[in-house]
């Protein structure tokens, strides 16, 4: 099975790698920096049997989006999964106080993510299908005050994501939205961990195991599905006193 | 990025201090700033503690990648948060073992290093920095460099049991052993006393790549040093299951003991039920590796066993030129303590560490916990006093307590180490909560 995964080398990319590269999976890494995914594979060469590819790719810059479906897909290539971890992150504060970073955060989560989604539905259908496998986040699930504007890009993210499932699953793509909660990786390294906090190792068998069954939708860890489910039925009156 | 927030942080005896910790997968970018990195904190005491509450420190544990493994030489390339069951998760079912190991796999590499760790096999394998063939580092300068035994030796040493202060460890090379079977050959058996026991162990040493002993450190008299003497080798795999060997389950200490529940009649109980439990007078047999090596692993957060006030250890090693009655007498001394330890081990070491503070020398290693109380300071200056008079030295990794003008007494080589430091970090930009308690308590006290 071949497993390519954008966000590879950091954070809950790079724990879905090793556990699909420890089942024996060919992996192809796409990511920003290609000195770091070329660590990663070295990693990942060590944990599996499979081969282990880089290919670079920018979400910021989408003019590379063509190149990146075309060597993903070269020469008639399958690929049996496509996963995309990567995704800008900043906190509320942060993001108030810089609107261009808002602005390209918004970009790339939403817009950019959307695109390589549309471009690998394309692959994907022509090969005969596929699984592709997208991580939104719990944050998309209702606004909240820590993070109005990150969460925004997940809020439309889901709602793509959901839409892409019903329209194109009888046709062999399997779309996943992957909603983690508070996971402990580099992202929120210096983020006070709320109750619940997930491991990545934990996360990355979740969405492993919801990959091999076409689970639409996963939150991860588990108990935040009930989480979730207090807060999006919240009064708005109390949503707007509290700070979570 | 914004500087962490303030908490509190500690090491494995519990003692905690405030600092500000940061967590970053990219060791080279976020050590720029770092007063000192720590690992998965397993050092007992101050080691990896910041020095002051606006100290901040970097947390390696994200930086896991290995970055090469050749089965040919068994040289293994991995960043400084890698940790030792991880390794040996991967590389034990191929055949690859640590070349030494401490009593916990849940160090990492970079850990390992700086404490230049040793193991049951020291007689024979020395310490874990005697297999490093490189490091890659970010010294305080700023600079990015490599080093090994042939290239910058002098830092190279300098960083072998250096305790982090020569620079910030970013990626270790190091050279794993092939085990015929992933099994330990184990025999052991009850010992009398002391003097038996350091002679079962020096006897041991050239047929048995590993061994140690646990003293029960409550009985005096005849009974003195009495214990469990254990020697181990890797199983043949004509005499090993063929089974990998499975991991216990980790169960979790709950919560924190009460502090009354560690009394002398406790801990007197624990020694002689230890003792005791080896109802054999020998044993011999196929055992785990992971009980073999180890024992506490199996119990997640057993530090809480000593209660919220938290414990130190005690490791000191009595040089052979003590003589034979050292230990006795540092037995002896440890009872009229009144001996609060559950257990301690002994260990015969072998030949001096390269590194310019590695803790070990020729002779007999003696380590036991000691709760943190009102009597604890007392405690360590007196066995302190008598490590100082018999020539030995204590165990950085595992202290909390010592006093500076000790430390100065034990450790001839200790001008040598600030010569390293003054030309790898000539403004002291690295330190610990140790270093400033033991190695610059002038700076400390002008601060």
């Amino acid at each position: 099975m071949k497993t390519a995964i954008l966000g590879a080398s950091k954070g809950m990319g790079r724990a879905l790698a090793r556990v699909r590269a420890e089942r024996g999976d060919d992996l192809i890494l796409l990511g920003r920096d290609v000195d770091d995914l070329e660590r990663s594979a070295a990693d990942l060469r060590v944990r599996g049997r499979g081969t282990v590819t880089v290919i670079a790719c920018d979400l910021d810059t989408p003019d590379g989006f063509p190149a990146v479906t075309e060597a993903l897909f070269a020469g008639g290539a399958r690929v049996d999964n496509l996963v995309i971890t990567a995704a800008h992150f900043g906190t509320q504060d942060e993001l108030e106080a810089d609107p261009v970073r808002a602005r390209r955060l918004l970009t790339a989560n939403l817009a950019n993510t959307i695109e390589i989604c549309e471009r690998a539905r394309v692959a994907l259908l022509a090969q005969g299908g596929g699984t592709l496998c997208v991580f939104s986040s719990v944050a998309g699930d209702r606004g909240r005050k820590p993070v109005g504007i990150y969460g925004a890009s997940k809020a439309g993210l889901s709602h793509y994501l959901e839409a892409l499932d019903h329209k194109w699953r009888a046709a062999g793509l399997i779309t996943i939205c992957v909603k983690p909660g508070f996971v402990k990786t580099g992202m929120t390294a210096g983020l006070k961990p709320p109750p619940f906090a997930g491991e990545p190792d934990a996360v990355a068998r979740q969405v492993s195991r919801a990959i091999d069954r076409g689970t639409p939708l996963l939150y991860t860890p588990p108990i935040w599905q009930l989480v979730m489910l207090v807060i999006q039925h919240l009064p708005r009156f109390v949503m707007r006193r509290i700070s979570f | 990025m914004s500087l962490p927030a303030s908490r509190s942080i500690s090491g494995w005896g519990l003692f905690a201090l405030p600092g500000r910790e940061r967590q970053s997968e990219e060791l080279e970018a976020a050590s720029e700033t770092a007063e000192l990195s720590r690992g998965l904190g397993r050092s007992y005491g101050d080691s990896s503690l910041p020095a002051t509450p606006e100290s901040e420190l970097l947390c390696t544990t994200l930086a896991d990648r290995i970055l090469g493994f050749d089965e040919a030489s068994g040289l293994l390339t991995g960043e400084a948060g890698l940790a030792l069951h991880e390794i040996h998760r991967l590389l034990m079912p191929r055949g690859w073992f640590a070349p030494v190991t401490p009593g916990t796999q849940f160090v990492t590499l970079g850990g390992m290093v700086a404490s230049d760790i040793h193991g049951k096999n020291h007689h024979k394998e020395g310490c874990f920095g005697d297999h490093v063939t490189r490091l890659r580092m970010r010294l305080a300068t700023g600079e990015v460099v490599t080093c090994g035994p042939d290239e910058r030796a002098d830092l190279f040493w300098a960083t072998v049991g250096g305790m982090g202060l020569t620079g910030h460890i970013l990626e270790v090379t190091f050279r794993m052993v092939r085990i015929p079977s992933p099994w330990i050959y184990q025999e052991s058996r009850r010992v009398p006393d002391i003097e038996s026991f350091i002679a079962g162990l020096k006897e041991s040493g050239p047929d048995w790549p590993m061994t140690m002993g646990w003293i029960d450190c409550v009985s005096g008299g005849s009974a003195l040093g009495r214990g469990i003497l254990m020697r181990g080798r890797w199983a043949e795999p004509s005499e090993a299951p063929a089974r990998f060997p499975a991991m216990p389950p980790r169960v979790t200490m709950p919560f924190f003991f009460p502090s009354w529940a560690l009394n002398p009649l406790s801990v007197r109980a624990f020694n002689i039920l230890f003792y005791w439990k080896h109802l054999a007078r020998e044993k011999r047999g196929i055992v785990s590796p992971w009980g073999f090596f180890y024992p506490l692993d199996a119990i997640h957060l057993w530090n809480r066993m000593y209660g919220r006030r938290g414990f130190t250890q005690y490791q000191c090693v009595l040089p052979e030129s003590a003589g034979q009655g050292a230990a006795r007498r540092f037995l002896e001394l440890l009872v009229k303590l009144g001996g609060a330890s559950f257990l301690c081990v002994i260990k015969d070491c072998g030949a001096e560490g390269r590194g310019l503070l590695s803790f070990p020398k020729p002779g007999i290693s003696i380590a036991l916990d000691l709760p943190l109380r009102d009597w604890t300071q007392r405690a360590v200056n007196e066995l302190n006093a008598f490590v100082i008079e018999e020539g030995g030295r204590i165990y950085l990794t595992k202290d909390t307590l010592t006093l500076p003008e000790d430390f100065a007494k034990m450790e001839p080589r200790l001008a040598a180490f600030d010569e390293a430091r003054r030309r790898f970090d000539p403004e002291r930009r690295l330190r610990s909560h140790q270093s400033e308690r033991l190695l610059d308590p002038a700076t400390k006290e002008e601060a």
